[in-house]
């Protein structure tokens, strides 16, 4: 791999993260209003303190003038990205090398998505004008590829899948009951889980991430000079995106039980941040549960689990808020929900909140006990056709 | 003079018991069932499965002179259908291809006008009427394409007459959704004596007598005047074929040549065939066999295909597909017309289904110009992948994407020697699609908006994971 890191090089200073949810009372606009608000005073800075922005939004709007407009940013660059459902993580990278680079010294990223205005039920993609013989099907259908396949590899019949699946939906939904900010705030038992209405495969509503409107942002500087704006700075200890060859819809040696992109960009992530054992150096992991079967397939890619054994490691508990590593411990894309341009940086939030302690009753005592890094985890497509993010954070920089 | 060397019979998968329509509406129906076109195909689609059937036992190094096609119920005005089907079959750039849509007789008029030029006739129909009715409970939906050459000829053409006449028996203005018929003992008088005209003529021509006839195929647009001259003119009664109307139903234009296909099926060398056709007149045309006929192996015999229809229709699905239902839709947004210039450029991926296949052997569905292994740029030669089976590597069923017939069951498909596929699946049941199971490939359209027609391919079920494979 040949991406040489940024270890240590910026870090977070301050971030904001609305409610998510279905903001029938809030435009786009508000939202990136509340969230860059949120953001400024938790770094203690104006807006005339920061020198480039970067806005990720897949449908919201286009140009940075998307941003400029309602906040009225006067004359400075706004770079609109857009990665599908990393479009949010995909921001604070590019933002992050800005600042690394020395071309600014203080930068905002920022995601937004206003999904609930469309009318329809689910994610609604525009696509370019074409020939009309590429595959419509929802975003449920085509990760609900997963769970087949990965119960034909490895021997679990239909009831045993679902119990797994059901299991990761249990446990973020249990993880955002006790978020104040996620879209769905309540428990949901099992048997609810198991039995709602079937969306695609074998993936109930429950099985999918909740369609919601949201914005994040995050304020991002030096890190020598962290310590101006912040007494708990959050250093970046690694970027990776990868964007794959697009070779599992027509590759026939792919199998449907793993994102190679993803695979490759822990590698890289894990690299850049001089980690060895993922799953005994991290904090916690905010991964991209778009579907449940996404999060089980990631545990194994992300190195949390071994091959064939996640649904095992699911249904020991591993991932629970109280387990060995909690996954998405601030309830996940299922509970907190998913507007696109938002969710990566809704997950640094939740590591930039459990890494400062203020993360009230759904704090992990990992942290506490000394483990002080964080993952997050976003990626967008489709399996085997997919872009893929891994940031590992931590509060301390290393020696 | 060209006679026919080939045939191909295309039924589609799903039938309609006519019981269910008593069932539904209290009266009316009758006993057997009818041939039902799914939601995704049209004449044009079913004309390429006939096409398709007909060029897989063409002789070696067939050429047709011209493809002419014919319908009562197009899919387009104004644009040539045919040229659609030319493209889906892979034909010859130069190949004149013609429609003649309207009128039943239609479908004569392309196979005499293909049988001249020693072409290629596609006929296709998909027939219904106003719930209740007797062209609803008797029509039927079909696909049968003939050839017509010189080398090779199963069947040659020995004598035809035409009687030609005007009187308003059954008609609809372009746009009906059904037809609408005169006093049925009109039209029994009025077809009565132009079946003894035409059969008469032809019979002088060739210089025999009706009792000398092997195989009688008697249809057309008037049940009982067809029953009428099925008995009038003399042929021996077990020459008299079954008209299949029982287990098909009348399938318009495409219908005395499904008869004759399921002729041929069992035709042997040296008989005699008539075809008596009532349609606005009547059209006669003597065929006799030849020995090549012993070695002439269908893909598949009408009476297979007959059996292989075992998909069970509900009415209520029925007149949904048929448009006589309006139901509601998942919550999302209808398919964006596919554009004019990529499906241009993709011609014969969209429509022949050809991919690319590198210098490894590696196949690029949808063709590539890079490739996936190595990296070499424009080293690749075409793939047609239309008729190779393949084998389901993971599916699944989405319940909420759009679709004229949710739910939407789709698949990954592994081909035989290499190639893999995302596609839909159709004439499937969504509960009993597995990993493993083998399917073909099937040329469908798969939606309509803006009034253009998304045609492309689907995979679908094959019967059994045997030999069967070839065909069905």
């Amino acid at each position: 791999m040949a991406s040489h890191g940024i270890r240590d090089a910026v870090a977070i200073v301050g971030m904001g993260c609305t409610t998510f949810g279905e903001h029938w009372d809030r435009s786009a606009d508000d939202l990136l209003v509340d969230a860059s608000s949120d953001a400024l005073a938790s770094a203690g800075v104006a807006l005339d303190d920061v020198d480039a922005f970067w806005l990720g939004t897949m449908g919201s709007g286009l140009s940075g003038l998307t941003l400029s407009r309602p906040l009225k940013i006067d004359h400075k660059p706004v770079t609109h990205v857009e990665n599908y459902c990393a479009t949010g993580s995909e921001a604070f990278r590019n933002a992050c090398y800005a600042v690394a680079c020395g071309a600014y010294d203080v930068v905002m990223a920022i995601g937004v998505e206003k999904l609930k205005d469309s009318g329809y039920s689910g994610l609604v993609v525009g696509n370019p004008a074409n020939d009309g013989t590429g595959l419509s099907v929802t975003a449920p259908a085509s990760f609900s590829f997963l769970a087949p396949a990965y119960a034909n590899k490895y021997g679990l019949d239909p009831d045993e899948v679902k119990d797994v699946l059901t299991r990761i939906a249990w446990k973020n939904h249990r993880n955002g009951a006790l978020n104040p900010r996620a879209q769905f705030r309540k428990e949901v038992p099992k048997e609810t889980i198991a039995c709602s209405p079937l969306v695609a495969g074998p993936l109930g509503i429950f099985d999918c991430s909740g369609v919601s409107d949201g914005s994040a942002a995050a304020i991002i500087v030096r890190a020598e000079d962290a310590h101006r704006y912040s007494d708990h700075p959050v250093y970046v200890k690694a970027l990776s995106f990868i964007a794959g060859p697009a070779a599992g819809p027509i590759d026939p040696s792919y199998d449907y039980t793993t994102f190679t992109e993803v695979v490759r960009s822990a590698e890289d992530a894990y690299h850049q941040a001089g980690i060895e054992d993922p799953r005994a150096e991290l904090a916690m992991a905010e991964v991209h549960d778009c579907f449940t079967p996404t999060e089980l397939v990631l545990m194994e890619d992300l190195g949390f689990a071994e091959r064939g054994f996640a649904w095992k490691e699911v249904l020991a508990g591993t991932f629970d808020l109280d387990g060995e590593l909690p996954v998405n411990p601030d309830g996940g894309l299922k509970s907190f929900g998913h507007p696109i341009g938002a969710s990566g940086l809704r997950m640094l939030f939740e590591a930039w909140t459990q890494l400062r302690g203020e993360a009230g009753d759904r704090q992990i005592s990992s942290i506490a006990a000394g483990k002080r890094k964080a993952l997050t985890h976003n990626l967008g497509g489709a399996p085997g056709a997919c872009v893929s993010f891994v940031s590992v954070v931590g509060d301390q920089p290393d020696a | 003079m060209p006679g026919i060397v080939s045939y191909g019979a295309y039924l589609p998968y799903w039938r309609l018991g006519r019981a269910a329509i008593g069932t539904a509406l209290g009266s009316g129906g009758g006993s057997g069932s009818r041939s039902v076109a799914s939601y995704d195909e049209d004449t044009t689609s079913m004309g390429v499965e006939a096409g398709r059937r007909l060029l897989a036992t063409v002789p070696a190094g067939y050429q047709p002179g011209l493809l002419a096609f014919a319908t009562t119920a197009p899919a387009y005005a104004d644009k040539t259908n045919a040229a659609i089907i030319h493209a889906a079959l892979a034909l010859s750039g130069s190949l004149p291809a013609f429609d003649a849509v309207g009128a039943v007789r239609s479908g004569v008029g392309a196979t005499w006008i293909a049988q001249a030029a020693g072409g290629v006739a596609v006929l296709a129909d998909i027939r219904t009427g106003r719930p209740g009715s007797s062209d609803e409970a008797g029509g039927g939906d079909a696909a049968v394409a003939l050839a017509f050459g010189t080398d090779g000829v199963i069947a040659e053409v020995v004598a035809a007459a035409s009687v030609t006449a005007e009187f308003v028996d059954r008609w609809r203005t372009p746009g009906a959704a059904f037809s609408k018929q005169w006093e049925e003992r009109f039209g029994e008088h009025a077809y009565g004596p132009l079946v003894d005209q035409a059969v008469t003529e032809a019979l002088k021509a060739a210089d025999i007598t009706a009792d000398e006839l092997d195989h009688v195929i008697v249809t057309g647009t008037h049940a009982r005047a067809v029953k009428a001259a099925r008995a009038t003119f003399g042929a021996r009664p077990d020459a008299v074929t079954a008209d299949l109307t029982v287990e098909v139903g009348y399938t318009g234009t495409a219908h005395w040549a499904l008869l004759l296909a399921d002729v041929l099926d069992r035709a042997e060398p040296g008989q005699m065939i008539a075809v008596v056709h009532l349609a606005d007149g009547v059209d006669v045309w003597l065929l006799r066999t030849t020995d090549a006929i012993a070695a002439h192996t269908p893909a598949r015999t009408v009476r297979q295909a007959i059996e292989a229809t075992r998909g069970e229709l509900s009415y209520a699905q029925f007149l949904t597909w048929r448009g006589f239902l309006q139901r509601e839709p998942p919550r999302r947004p209808e398919p964006e017309r596919p554009a004019a210039p990529p499906s241009l450029r993709t011609d014969a991926w969209k429509y022949a289904f050809v991919g690319s296949r590198d210098e490894n052997g590696f196949v690029h569905l949808p063709p590539s110009r890079v490739s996936m292994a190595g990296g070499a740029i424009d080293q690749m030669e075409p793939a047609p992948m239309a008729d190779v089976p393949a084998t389901i590597a993971t599916f699944t069923v989405d319940r909420l994407a759009f679709s004229l017939s949710p739910p939407v069951v789709a698949a990954v498909i592994d081909f035989d020697g290499g190639g893999r596929f995302q596609c839909e699946l159709t004439d499937v049941d969504p509960a009993t699609v597995a990993i493993g199971d083998r399917v073909a490939m099937t040329f469908r359209r798969l939606y309509t908006t803006d009034g253009v027609h998304n045609y492309f391919w689907k995979a679908r079920l094959l019967a059994a994971p045997t030999a069967s494979d070839q065909e069905d």
